[in-house]
């Protein structure tokens, strides 16, 4: 059973080629009747894939993303419901099942090729070759922020306009006209010469059997109405009053509690642990020994998670047991500086002549900064139930890869895929944690070995210390200055590389770049989180940058402008940020702004940040933020998007820290790994600018910019230079 | 032995008096409005009122909660006058505050416990009363407007023209 990475997800997804999410979209339904049974009732026609329509003329989107509040399953159905002229109030949300048939590839193909080398959607529908492909590889993600920029615009929106032009023929036969004089408008079908008009629902059969074209026509932006308008959320109403269903929430009748204590040391195994005092206790079950961990279970969660405390594990000792937050870092900055003996690290980006320039510089400017180990601590802590039958299990659980799970789930308890049914709920958060399929594995286990349904809950404790966490990153800079303050040279060293490949490189246009990285592998397991690469790029390239301006006498904002020539939306986005946020308005002492800029998973951001020390302690004022997303979808979803993404990276710049001692992590709950809060958080603008240009993601794109904007403010406030996060361990009892 | 009434039902529940509150509601009464989110009173997610008062059911021991009268977000329409959402519901929609919406249980019945103390807070006293709820979506902004369009409306509805004439 392999671990689930972007790496190797990007491995086998350079295969997947452009071509199939719409070959998947496009399938008649008719053609997949085995699919038609998983996802229709009496009564609704399965045009293709991903739409169904009802008798009563409601039209579903059947779309292979899961919810965890960025508002996907909206916006998707708004790009439905566009292209296929449904009145909002006709159209639903139904999230895919997972099975292989709607396994998405979308993630994989955003991040390798880029959505401007896509083809559009001028590609034929059913590809086998593709098909299998995304079969193989048994994914179905919701993740770098390709919902929208990817499934939505290379399936939805094709699915969406193949169907209106099935309906439109379909009518057209039955009406004896020629379809290019019908009209689809509001969920009808309307023929203007005759004054006869019709609900899709009538042509539905009809159109589930006819083969679509292959090229559907879009729409124009000129004509959307309902792509570029901000609608409601689906799933906010069930989310004031306590009914939406999260994992946590699930009931199976005679389910039973457990609670878990995994191996502080990652990688250690449970040797021995005395079940009595647990199983003594009224009301416990059993005590169940996995491979790493030890679990109770029982009649009530406070139970289980009582009786658990009585427990003394012993663990196998491992050769991490001494390792600490200090010794990693040394590692990696010998990886670093041994690479530099050793003939450099392994290049991402090569350009002009480094080692030239650099010895011709009048000036350099160098510096090295660090991040930590971040935990995701979604609000939702970690859990699944699962309940073991007759070789079959059942798993409820809210995750951003259902299909990967079932994959999982099968492959450790050893079981047919069909065997695995899988049910979804919502996410209490995702940010890239609910991609991550272990605490499945551990209530399918435990199930099985308990011969009773359980809901396995972590504890805050167990989801803080057994994350796979944003990795901490060592990256050293030089730039090279010529006598006129001209940035001649940039070159930076870093370890590990994972996704998005792009993450460390510069939009400026410096004459010579050499950028690489190194490999400092540990024994903490990493995973993506929110934003990824970006989140340790953006901080450390858009703060060194403010460095080298500094240090050239120059405006931040003014050097990035003229060094971006050419590059207009960025400039465009950066300028706008700089205007609302009033740039260059003059700040009293202790005031500081600073300015950052980020592309990430196709949109461009500029962030402006305002802060001021007050009482020896630093102030969050203001953010202003500008986004080029190509086109927004949903305007009121992507600035809710910007907000969450802003919060959440400025709640790592400031507090967030997982550090290892003994092998182990320290923190255990938000009283050591500290969130930020309503009394701390910053007013956030945001500003949309629609250039039309390749659609982006939402989901990301906000928070790589927050941390380097900060600290610039930062600097600018105060002089000081942050080059190591949390800022909660800077001293600023000297200042305000 | 312990006695509760829940969103106005009288109910009994045979459970060790040291049970937090939390997983009485979820477990033993079905009600799974009430998240969990810390267990150390550290993110407001459990928040629920008890006699009114804003606490926090993941640590509170529900033999501390005998003979009490407890309202949870499933009961929170019930408290507002007229059929229909609490006010603060309907704004939370109006303002799309959730996101991923697990911590809303929570800062919804927290916001519901400063109105009723206070019908028209300022800024502070939304911080003071809200910090003790985590929302790792970061909805601040939104849930302090959506408490602003409540608080505004009661001022409007108490507001008699004139009335401030005769003082």
């Amino acid at each position: 059973m392999g671990k689930w990475t972007r790496r190797a997800f990007i491995t086998t997804g350079v295969l997947g080629g452009g071509a199939l999410a719409v070959g998947v979209a496009l399938r008649p339904g008719h053609r997949a009747p085995g699919v038609a049974g998983e996802v229709t009732e009496d009564g609704e026609s399965l045009i293709n894939m991903w739409v169904k329509v009802g008798a009563d003329n409601r039209v579903t989107l059947i779309a292979p993303h899961s919810e965890m509040g960025q508002g996907a399953h909206t916006a998707l159905t708004q790009m439905l419901a566009d292209e296929m002229d449904v009145r909002w109030e006709d159209i639903a949300y139904q999230e895919a099942p997972a099975i292989d048939a709607y396994a998405n590839w979308a993630l994989g193909k955003g991040f390798i090729l880029g959505d401007a080398d896509i083809p559009a959607v001028l590609v034929p529908t059913v590809n086998g070759a593709f098909l299998q492909v995304a079969k193989a590889m048994k994914l179905q993600v919701t993740g770098g922020s390709t919902s929208i920029r990817a499934t939505g615009v290379y399936g939805v929106r094709v699915a969406g306009a193949a169907a209106r032009e099935l309906i439109l023929e379909a009518a057209a036969e039955r009406w004896g006209v020629a379809s290019s004089v019908l009209v689809a408008r509001d969920t009808h079908v309307e023929d203007p010469a005759s004054g006869r008009r019709a609900p899709y629902a009538e042509f539905a059969a009809e159109a589930a059997t006819r083969a679509p074209s292959a090229t559907p026509r879009l729409k124009s932006p000129e004509d959307f109405r309902i792509m570029g308008t901000s609608r409601p959320r689906l799933d906010v109403p069930t989310k004031v009053d306590g009914s939406a269903q999260f994992g946590i929430d699930a009931q199976v009748p005679g389910m039973h509690y457990a609670a878990i204590r995994q191996a502080p040391v990652f990688g250690a195994k449970l040797v021995d642990v005395d079940a009595e005092p647990a199983e003594v206790m009224p009301g416990v079950k059993q005590v169940v020994r996995l491979n790493n961990a030890v679990a109770v279970v029982a009649d009530s969660y406070w139970t289980a998670s009582q009786a658990l405390g009585r427990l003394d594990p012993r663990w196998e000792e491992t050769e991490n047991d001494a390792v600490d937050s200090d010794a990693l870092k040394r590692r990696f900055q010998d990886s670093l500086a041994n690479a530099r003996e050793g003939g450099g690290p392994a290049q991402d980006e090569k350009s002009g002549d480094a080692d030239g320039a650099f010895a011709d510089a009048a000036a350099v400017v160098e510096a090295s900064y660090h991040v930590p180990y971040l935990a995701h601590a979604c609000m939702e802590p970690m859990n699944a139930t699962a309940r073991f039958g007759d070789h079959s299990c059942e798993v409820w659980v809210g995750t951003q890869n259902p299909l990967g799970f079932r994959h999982e789930v099968a492959a450790a308890l050893e079981l047919d895929l069909d065997a695995v049914t899988l049910h979804q709920h919502y996410m209490g958060g995702g940010f890239g944690r609910r991609a991550i399929g272990d605490v499945a594995i551990q209530a399918a286990l435990i199930a099985r070995d308990a011969g009773v349904p359980v809901k396995l809950i972590w504890s805050r404790e167990e989801d803080v210390r057994h994350d796979h966490y944003r990795p901490s990153v060592t990256s050293s800079f030089r730039a090279g200055l010529n006598a006129e303050g001209d940035v001649v040279a940039w070159e930076n060293a870093y370890h590990d590389k994972h996704e998005p490949a792009e993450a460390p490189l510069i939009p400026y246009a410096v004459p010579a770049r050499r950028i690489g990285h190194t490999n400092a592998p540990t024994h903490v397991p990493f995973g993506p989180w929110r934003s990824v690469d970006h989140s340790q790029h953006g901080f450390f390239t858009e703060a060194f940058f403010d460095e080298v301006a500094v240090a050239a006498g120059r405006d931040p904002f003014a050097l990035r402008m003229s060094l971006l020539k050419g590059r207009e939306r960025h400039q465009q986005v950066l300028r706008t940020a700089a205007e609302m946020a009033r740039w260059d308005e003059a700040r009293p002492r202790g005031y500081g702004r600073g300015i950052s800029l980020q592309e990430s998973f196709g949109s461009i951001v500029a962030q402006v940040v305002d802060v001021h020390i007050e009482d020896g302690g630093l102030s969050v004022d203001r953010v202003v933020l500008a986004i080029d997303p190509g086109f927004a979808v949903s305007p009121d979803g992507l600035t809710a998007q910007m907000e969450s993404g802003v919060i959440f990276g400025l709640t790592a710049a400031l507090y967030g820290e997982i550090s290892i001692e003994r092998g182990a992590v320290v923190q255990s709950n938000f009283h050591d790994y500290p969130m930020l809060r309503m009394d701390k958080a910053p007013n956030i603008e945001t500003h949309i600018i629609n250039s039309y240009e390749a659609w982006g993601g939402a989901g990301e794109p906000g928070t790589p910019g927050i941390a380097p904007a900060l600290v610039n403010a930062v600097f600018d406030a105060t002089g000081i230079r942050v080059r190591e996060l949390p800022l909660a361990k800077q001293d600023f009892s000297d200042w305000g | 032995m312990v006695r509760l009434a829940i969103n106005g039902e009288e109910r009994e529940l045979d459970v060790d008096p040291a049970m937090p509150l939390l997983w009485a509601i979820r477990e033993q009464l079905g009600l799974t409005g009430t998240k969990f989110g810390c267990g150390i009173a550290q993110c407001g997610a459990c928040t629920v009122h008890l006699n009114g008062v804003a606490i926090r059911s993941c640590v509170m021991p529900v033999s501390a909660a005998d003979g009490g009268d407890i309202t949870t977000i499933e009961g929170l329409a019930a408290t507002a006058p007229g059929p229909g959402l609490h006010p603060l519901q309907q704004a939370w929609i109006d303002e799309q505050v959730p996101q991923c919406g697990y911590c809303q249980s929570g800062q919804l019945m927290s916001a519901a416990a400063l109105l009723d103390n206070n019908p028209n807070p300022d800024d502070a006293a939304i911080d003071a009363a809200m910090a003790g709820n985590v929302c790792r979506c970061g909805m601040y902004g939104r849930i302090r407007r959506a408490i602003k369009q409540v608080a505004s409306q009661s001022v409007v509805e108490t507001y008699v023209p004139g009335e401030a004439d005769h003082g």
